[in-house]
């Protein structure tokens, strides 16, 4: 089955016939590569091809399906950003991908496509969990009593016909929707003094799950839920309608006072799963400016592979412009998406799969590759995720065994296969194989090799996963603990130092950024909540969980640019020293860019220098960074924040809440340095951190 | 049979009781007496003449009525009595006294004219006697009197009695004397009656000798029709020619041994009769009208086949019994032409309590003087027993039909609205009433006595005024409230619900699109029609345009909801599937201004039919659409109506989801029952929820088969709607009667959350409610809506004394919406006599509102009885009800007669009417369907239409000269009457009859149905060509105007003689035998004759 394996394989070219490096079986080349030789091998061979990609031509080409859900409790210059955003899709879209409509407010509606001349809606009272057969009877999906051939199994042509009247080619209702969109009114029931509007987000939700799930299962496809507002009624509502009542904090979850979150989560956790079964994503678009519980609904993204945007209004660029860019195309003229893949991880018999973490479900595979150790998401050697795009990424951690009886071949190799599936957004099925092999080193003796095939950065950024994903179930101080200890432990045995004697303590290169990564993923919001609603931490979690390396290292530490007329922007230290009066920094740190004017560039630039011929370099000084972060803007997704502050601004604190806070009211004295500018926080510093660090590695008593 | 057996003591009947009175008296003067009598008679061929002459005035009319001879009858006694009354009459008449008074034209007319012939003798003589004797004889006589009473009631009958007196005078006294002496014997007190009687009856029989030698006389002068026919010989009437057309019939001539006929009709003197040993049969009537009745009155004929009659010992007797003659018993058709043409020329003036209106087939104009006028309320009796022994006694069911906002003739107005600012209408504190022109200032106006609770308040000061000497507050007759009998307030906010002014009603048009629908046509044409329709939704006094919105729902397995703001360029449908659960998807454009969004619906009315037009779907729900039209309005915050047009059983899967039960072999089993009552509860609680939210529901059906209206109808049922069937539609077929009911019902005017409390004076209480509504407690009668057509009979009983002074009110108070949002009360008044007398009682009755109770009753008992007990049940209350007349209130006579009082001399036959209904004994081809719909009709029935309901009117079309604009009079409703030379229409509120004779001249059948022959005449033709013909437009115009006058649209059937359709035809002729069972008149009358004397012995 596991069909090619590239140079890993033992290959004998005369009998046509390749060893299985995972599992030793002696396999036939297929017909199609007859001709191979050892002069003529095939690209599965080739060293420099990790990674080799497989079209299938077989079975059914499904096309995309983009099933927008859609809030109308918004603002009347809310909706009618969101309404242009959509229609501006329609144009996005391939022509034959399928398209339909749900919106929400006190009730659903499910909106015909095909009808000519009235436009006809399903309609589904807010508060109502309905199955899915239910929904599927109610929007007559079921097929008319027809008695079941159990033996044969319903004939998928079928689909289209059903399903039509709610999912429909663009091409053919593009006019159409078009106008129905545009003639999308605000919900009309009217909203009480003192009252949220009734939105009913849960079971629009689950009619949007339902309804795929009816009609296209184990196609691709995406649902695009737009909400304005915390679902207030019904199954999966996170907050009463009385708007004195507010919207759960981090305190009341804490207290256990937050009524409606579990269940509510457990109903998102059932549409998320339901959804992920049927290989559909489901993306959250939450613009408001209170919370929208998107605590309560992160799973739906984080199962499925969707996005999560959080923004402050649909009329906004964050919105406009992230949500344009889920529909950005690849060179080929193809959308950077796919869908319903799964990943398969083989690895040769000494390495176990532990688990993975990131957007995915499990499958539930069990093999004799599958660790009985979980990590992340464990106990399977396949997983399935939703919606892909080119950040992606799945962290996944391998348990190395011993075999008792077989010890680990010196100078063997170990290998690990990932075998993806998934539907290119051209609708082709396609397999992408990643093979990879790695040097065994002998832990003991050879532990110099292993320090220096480290990388701290992925080490990083996987340690800060599974700490993330344990914040997810644990309190948040044991993570921290646990994370400190694993550091500690880390340092212990890669640390070069005298028992006892913290200043003798070294930690070579390829470790020696690492416990700063920590000091700042302990301070970062994937781990901290305070001064964040449950909200935001959801969403800055969902991201943490799925983006690559780069984006994950940035948004753990992030990156700290100075321009000023002393020379050429430079990276400069995340630390409160950093911040001089004439400098502008520029910060990214993944959800936020701030462009920050020092104290002197500031009154600079309000005393209206930069307008002046003769202080032009003070223009350009000014114009810089604000350059630089149109570059990132440009590749970001999802768009971040975009902050222009300077020194005193109120915004100014999203800068200080990052830096090292290496001078604060508490010791700005006793450096009696001028340079920096001091924190006010009772935060340990990277300095005081790395003491302790080195006391505790040092230390016997651990 | 038995009637045979049974004949011999006590053979027929006779009616008529101006006959009979004449006979009677008769006999009484000469039994008891000296034979005064024969002298009497004597005097009175030779009076009669001279009465009849000298009654000029009345004459005219009493001539036919020659009935005189009752009132002769009656007169022995009665004749006293009566004219006791009489004198009090002229007194009273002014005013009104009993019964008569109501009838007084009538009575005039009798007074002269049969007075003239056959009282002479003993009415005449006795009454001046004893006149003044006290009432109690009259009431004793009353029956009797009535007769008598009647034809005196007016001056110029008191000339006619002069005369008669003078003749009488001699012999007169006698009788007189005599008379009255026996009365005292029996009289005792009035109650006395019923012993009086007894004793008398042996001499009636004699009597029946006399009386038959009257009868010769008698006849001569007026046609007195008598029936007597007894049977007794065995012999048939057959002898007697049937001279008269109308009532009259040819009196037996051998047969009747009694002196049965009194009115010696057709001149044929029937001395056979007298033979009369016999003991009479002869129905007394006291109906008083001598005269009108007098012809029809007496039958005594014998129960000729009376099998039918479950009770009746059916079996048939050897002797084969002569056929009582038809036209010797009382005729519907008599009784409505005499007081047609007696009470129809003058305004029926409400200022006197008690009075009996004129019978609701008589066109009257209405005077309001301060009681409610009889088109708002009509009481099976307008003098009510003092005590409710007496009402036990009587049976006689003690009820008001009240059609609060009936509509009333362009002539009437309708009632003035009061507005009393915000302190809002004024009440008695104790007992909530509203005021009206009984209640009593006092205290020199500062105070006022509730006439209901006897309560003193305090009069506001805004609403002070003085008091004129008679105690009367000088403004009275500025305020409609002081001196009305109906009229409105205007209510404050405090009568609104959650203390808002009510919003403009809506009307929700909910239409089934499932396959049937589309298939016959329904949805297109009803679509089509709704177009223009809207545009004359009710509007309120002048308003430019309705206040009314409107929105549009259709459905089959699932519901489709119609957003049709102006604003959208398209309407917007909203499909709802979750029936189990239902909601209002939408609430801002779907109830909508007409006009505003006129063109939106147009659109959407277009659309609909091409929408569907490929449906498949056969299911239909039909509780969540109720409950969608009910959220619908309860999102609105309004009061409204639905309008469901639905085509089948309800078997999707959805609450009230019904299955089909239908089950023929239940008829006449302990299971019938089940049969009437809803399969679920469901659309009770569902009802409720909708009188709670103001909305009413109107059913359009469309069944191809069983839909169980039974169930379906109970919605429309307790939410004061109304249920229109049409079954197997085919648009061109019933396109017509479809449209029209339907614009009818949407143009309607219509209260809204309508509450209605009927309230009386101590001594009585409303306990029992018959109608289209709901009631949560004993007393408030809840309506979701209510029209014009729609009655509630209110059922009283005694909680304690009343007393004649007194009387007794009613205050009818429906608090209600207007079609334009507007809170109102409409507040109706009625203050009856209260009696001491069952005379008195019996003599203040109208049959009409008395059948319309009972079928009512009846019609509800079937819902817990098996049909067999209903059935009994009637039978047995209407024998006792006479009984106890003829015990209490007869003059003595013959065991063997049946006397009837005057008042309900038809309750027999109306009453047969009903028991043969198709609901107490289906026929084969009436379908369970058709018997749950006409239950729920008849419930909310009026008295006119109940009326016309169980005796149909048949007209005759070519009988009367074409020239001849005016209506034809009626003939009765039996095959009998039936020419095979003419063209009858036969209508019966509901269904429309063309029956055409075989032997029709075929200029007519040319000229009305544009073919050459009666063969070429196309059976079931449901619109006649319209020719341009004399015939053909007069034709037309009857059938107009027909339809006009009902509040459904009748569909015309052409049935030709012979043909199969007749069946149908014929069932509709209720005096005959019909094919599932039911007795003919004649066998029923004989039938409730034995019932009578079995209890009477």
């Amino acid at each position: 089955m596991v069909m090619l394996y590239g140079r890993k394989s033992q290959v004998d070219y005369r009998a046509k016939l390749w060893a299985c490096n995972f599992c030793f079986q002696r396999n036939q080349f297929p017909p199609a590569y007859a001709g191979i030789s050892e002069v003529n091998q095939p690209a599965e061979l080739m060293p420099q091809f990790s990674t080799v990609e497989y079209v299938i031509q077989r079975g059914a080409q499904s096309p995309l399906i983009f099933l927008y859900v859609v809030d109308t409790c918004l603002e009347e210059d809310d909706l009618q950003a969101l309404k242009e955003s959509l229609q501006m899709s329609l144009s996005l879209l391939p022509p034959d991908a399928l398209v339909g409509l749900i919106t929400f407010g006190r009730m659903v509606q499910v909106h015909e496509l095909s009808c000519e001349g009235i436009s006809k809606s399903y309609v589904f009272r807010g508060t109502k969990d309905l199955t899915a057969k239910q929904i599927q009877d109610m929007l007559g999906l079921t097929k008319p009593a027809v008695p079941v051939h159990p033996a044969r199994p319903a004939q998928p042509q079928e689909h289209p016909s059903i399903s039509s009247r709610f999912l429909q080619p663009i091409h053919k209702i593009d006019m159409n929707l078009t106008d129905l969109l545009g003639e999308l009114q605000r919900d009309p029931w009217p909203v009480p003094q003192g009252k949220r509007p009734l939105r009913s987000t849960g079971v629009a939700l689950s009619i949007a799950v339902g309804l795929l799930e009816g009609t296209f299962p184990n196609t691709g496809a995406r649902i695009m839920l737009f909400i304005g507002g915390p679902p207030t009624q019904g199954p999966g509502m996170v907050v009463g309608d009385e708007l004195k009542v507010p919207i759960r904090s981090w305190h009341d979850i804490e207290k256990d006072n937050a009524r409606f979150m579990k269940k509510a989560t457990k109903h998102y956790e059932m549409l998320a799963n339901r959804a992920a079964a049927n290989g559909h994503c489901v993306d959250i678009y939450a613009c408001a400016l209170d919370q929208t519980g998107l605590l309560e609904m992160k799973c739906c993204t984080n199962l499925t592979g969707g996005h999560m945007v959080m923004g402050d209004s649909f009329n906004t660029s964050l919105f406009k412009q992230t949500f344009q860019r889920i529909f950005s195309k690849d060179f080929n003229g193809n959308f950077r998406m796919a869908f319903g893949a799964t990943l398969e991880v083989k690895t040769s018999r000494e390495l176990k799969v532990a688990g993975a973490i990131g957007p995915c479900v499990s499958l539930n595979v069990k093999g004799p590759c599958v660790s009985e150790n979980e990590l992340g998401v464990g106990g399977t050697s396949q997983w399935k995720i939703c919606g892909l795009d080119p950040t992606s990424t799945l962290g996944i951690y391998f348990e190395v065994v011993n075999q008792h009886n077989a010890p680990i071949p010196q100078g063997g190799r170990g290998a690990i296969q990932f075998v993806t599936h998934y539907q290119h957004s051209s609708t082709q099925r396609r397999i992408r194989v990643t093979t990879i092999a790695r040097n065994w080193a002998d832990a003991q003796s050879q532990l110099k090799h292993i320090e220096a095939a480290f990388d701290q950065e992925a080490a990083a950024v996987l340690m800060a996963r599974l700490g993330v994903f344990r914040a997810e179930s644990e309190e948040g101080p044991d993570v921290l603990r646990w994370l400190d200890r694993q550091l500690i432990r880390l340092c212990q045995k890669f640390g070069q130092y005298t028992k006892e004697d913290p200043a003798s303590f070294r930690l070579s290169d390829s470790f020696s950024l690492y416990p700063q990564f920590m000091f700042h993923l302990r301070r970062s919001p994937f781990l901290q909540v305070f001064n964040n609603s449950p909200d935001e931490s959801s969403y800055y979690r969902h991201h943490f969980a799925r983006q690559d390396l780069t984006q994950s290292l940035i948004m753990i530490q992030p990156i700290l640019y100075s321009y000023s007329f002393h020379g050429p922007p430079e990276p400069v230290l995340l630390d409160s020293s950093s911040i001089l009066a004439d400098r502008i920094l520029l910060m990214d740190t993944f959800f936020q860019i701030v462009i920050y004017l020092g104290e002197t560039i500031a009154q600079w630039q309000k005393a209206g220098y930069q307008d002046m011929p003769e202080y032009e370099n003070f223009k350009h000084l000014l114009q810089a960074p604000l350059d630089d972060a149109q570059e990132i803007l440009h590749t970001r997704f999802p768009m971040p924040r975009y902050i222009n502050t300077e020194h005193g601004g109120s915004q100014a604190r999203f800068l200080l809440s990052k830096v090292n806070p290496s001078q604060t009211h508490n010791n700005l004295y006793a450096w009696g340095q001028e340079t920096g500018a001091p924190i006010l926080t009772d935060d340990v510093s990277l300095q005081v951190f790395m003491d302790h660090l080195k006391k505790l590695a040092v230390s016997s008593a651990c | 049979m038995n009637v045979n057996q049974s004949a011999p003591p006590v053979p027929p009947f006779g009616q008529p009781q101006p006959v009979y009175l004449g006979h009677h008296q008769s006999s009484y003067g000469g039994q008891p007496g000296p034979t005064t009598a024969p002298t009497s008679y004597g005097a009175y061929n030779g009076p009669v003449p001279g009465y009849q002459q000298t009654p000029p005035p009345g004459v005219s009319r009493a001539p036919p009525s020659s009935g005189a001879p009752p009132a002769s009858t009656a007169q022995g006694p009665c004749g006293q009595t009566a004219y006791g009354q009489f004198g009090q009459g002229d007194v009273q008449n002014g005013p009104s006294s009993t019964v008569q008074m109501q009838r007084l034209p009538g009575y005039q007319p009798f007074g002269s004219a049969i007075l003239a012939p056959v009282v002479s003798q003993p009415a005449v003589l006795q009454p001046y006697g004893p006149p003044p004797t006290s009432a109690q004889v009259t009431a004793q006589l009353a029956g009797m009197q009535i007769s008598g009473t009647v034809a005196p009631a007016s001056p110029p009958s008191g000339l006619g009695y002069g005369p008669p007196t003078s003749l009488a005078s001699a012999s007169g006294s006698f009788p007189n004397s005599g008379l009255y002496g026996s009365y005292p014997q029996g009289q005792a007190p009035p109650l006395g009656q019923a012993q009086g009687h007894p004793g008398t009856q042996p001499p009636q029989r004699s009597v029946p000798l006399q009386a038959s030698s009257f009868t010769p006389p008698a006849s001569g002068g007026p046609r007195m029709p008598s029936m007597t026919g007894p049977p007794l010989p065995g012999q048939s009437f057959g002898g007697p020619p049937v001279s008269q057309p109308n009532h009259v019939s040819s009196p037996a001539p051998q047969a009747l041994p009694p002196g049965t006929q009194m009115t010696g009709p057709p001149g044929p003197p029937l001395p056979p009769m007298h033979s009369s040993q016999q003991p009479g049969y002869q129905l007394q009537q006291n109906g008083s009208f001598g005269p009108t009745r007098g012809p029809q009155s007496n039958y005594g004929s014998p129960y000729p086949g009376a099998a039918t009659f479950g009770s009746q010992p059916g079996p048939p007797q050897p002797l084969p019994p002569k056929r009582l003659d038809p036209d010797a018993i009382p005729s519907p058709i008599q009784v409505i032409e005499d007081d047609r043409n007696n009470r129809g020329s003058e305004p029926f003036v409400t200022g006197v309590r008690g009075q009996v209106p004129p019978l609701v087939t008589t066109n009257f104009l209405v005077k309001d003087q301060g009681n409610a006028s009889p088109r708002y309320i009509r009481c099976t009796s307008y003098n009510i027993p003092c005590t409710s022994d007496m009402a036990k006694q009587a049976q006689v069911p003690l009820a008001a039909v009240i059609k609060p906002l009936a509509r009333l003739p362009p002539e009437e107005a309708s009632p003035y609205v009061v507005d009393h600012g915000e302190s809002g209408p004024l009440r008695c504190n104790r007992c909530k009433a509203y005021m009206c022109p009984f209640m009593q200032f006092v205290e020199g106006g500062r105070r006022f006595q509730c006439c209901f609770c006897s309560c003193i308040n305090d009069v506001p000061p805004q609403y002070f005024q003085h008091l004129d000497h008679t105690g009367k507050r000088v403004d009275a007759y500025d305020r409609p409230e002081l001196s009305l009998g109906s009229y409105e307030f205007l209510a404050t906010v405090d009568y609104c619900k959650n203390n808002k002014f009510p919003s403009p009603p809506a009307f929700i048009f909910m239409i089934d699109v499932s396959y049937n629908a589309i298939r016959s046509g329904l949805v297109r044409l009803l679509c089509e029609e709704l177009k223009s329709l809207l545009d004359f939704l009710p509007r309120e006094g002048g308003a430019e345009e309705s206040a009314i919105r409107v929105g549009f729902v259709t459905y089959n397995k699932v519901l489709h909801f119609y957003n049709v703001k102006s604003s959208l360029a398209q309407p917007q449908m909203m499909v709802v599937s979750d029936v189990g659960d239902m909601f209002v998807p939408l609430l801002d454009g779907f109830l909508v201004n007409v006009n505003e969004s006129q063109a939106v619906i147009t659109s959407l009315l277009d659309q609909i039919p091409e929408m569907f037009a490929d449906t498949r779907e056969t299911e239909t729900v039909f509780a969540p659409v109720i409950q969608a039209g009910m959220e619908a309005l309860k999102a609105a915050e309004c009061a409204g109506k639905l309008f469901l047009f639905h085509t089948s059983l309800p078997i999707a899967e959805a609450p009230g989801k019904l299955k089909n039960r239908d089950d023929r072999k239940l008829i006449n089993t302990d299971k019938e029952k089940t049969l009437f009552q809803p399969q679920t509860g469901a659309y009770q609680t569902l009802a409720k929820e909708c009188v709670a939210q103001g909305c009413c529901v109107d059913l359009f059906l469309f069944p191809n088969q069983y839909v169980d209206v039974a169930t379906l109808s109970v919605v429309p049922q307790l939410t004061g709607g109304s249920v229109y069937k049409y079954a197997c539609f085919q648009v061109e077929n019933d396109q017509e009667r479809f449209l029209s009911d339907l614009r009818r019902d949407v143009q309607k005017v219509v209260g809204f959350d309508a509450v209605m409390r009927v309230r009386t004076s101590t001594g009585i209480r409303a306990v029992d409610f018959f109608g289209a509504f709901y009631m949560n407690n004993t007393t408030d009668v809840e309506l979701a809506g209510l029209d014009g057509d729609k009655t509630v009979t209110v059922e009283f009983k005694h909680d304690d004394r009343l007393n004649e002074e007194n009387g007794a009110l009613m205050q009818c108070a429906l608090l209600y919406t207007s079609c334009a949002g507007q809170r109102r009360l409409r507040i109706h008044n009625l203050a009856l006599n209260c009696c001491t007398q069952l005379a008195d009682l019996y003599r203040n009755c109208e049959t009409d509102t008395l059948i319309n109770y009972m079928a009512k009753f009846a019609y509800r008992g079937v819902l817990s009885s098996p049909v067999k007990t209903v059935r009994d049940t009637l039978i047995t209350q209407c024998a006792q009800i006479l009984a106890c007349y003829r015990k209490n209130c007869a003059s003595p006579s013959s065991a063997g007669q049946l006397i009837l009082p005057e008042c309900m001399k038809l309750l027999p036959v109306y009453l047969n009417c009903v028991l043969k209904s198709d609901v107490l004994q289906p026929g084969a081809e009436v379908t369970t369907d058709d018997r749950a719909y006409v239950r729920q009709l008849v419930t909310s029935m009026d008295v006119a239409e109940t009326n016309v309901f169980f005796y149909p009117r048949l007209l005759p079309l070519t009988k009367s000269p074409i020239e001849n604009t005016t209506e034809p009079p009626a003939v009765r409703a039996s095959e009998e009457r039936l020419s095979n030379g003419d063209i009858y229409l036969l209508e019966n509120g509901l269904n429309l009859f063309l029956w055409v004779g075989a032997s029709v001249q075929q200029g007519v059948v040319q000229s009305l149905f544009g073919v050459s022959s009666f063969s070429q005449i196309t059976s079931g033709l449901s619109v006649l060509p319209v020719l341009d013909n004399l015939l053909s437009k007069k034709v037309q115009g009857l059938i107009d105007s027909l339809r006009a006058q009902r509040s459904r649209y009748m569909k015309l059937i052409v049935v030709k003689q012979e043909d199969k359709l007749e069946t149908l035809f014929k069932h509709f002729l209720v005096e005959d035998k019909s094919l599932s069972g039911g007795a003919s008149y004649v066998d029923f009358l004989c039938h409730m004759h034995k019932e009578i004397r079995q209890l009477l012995s």
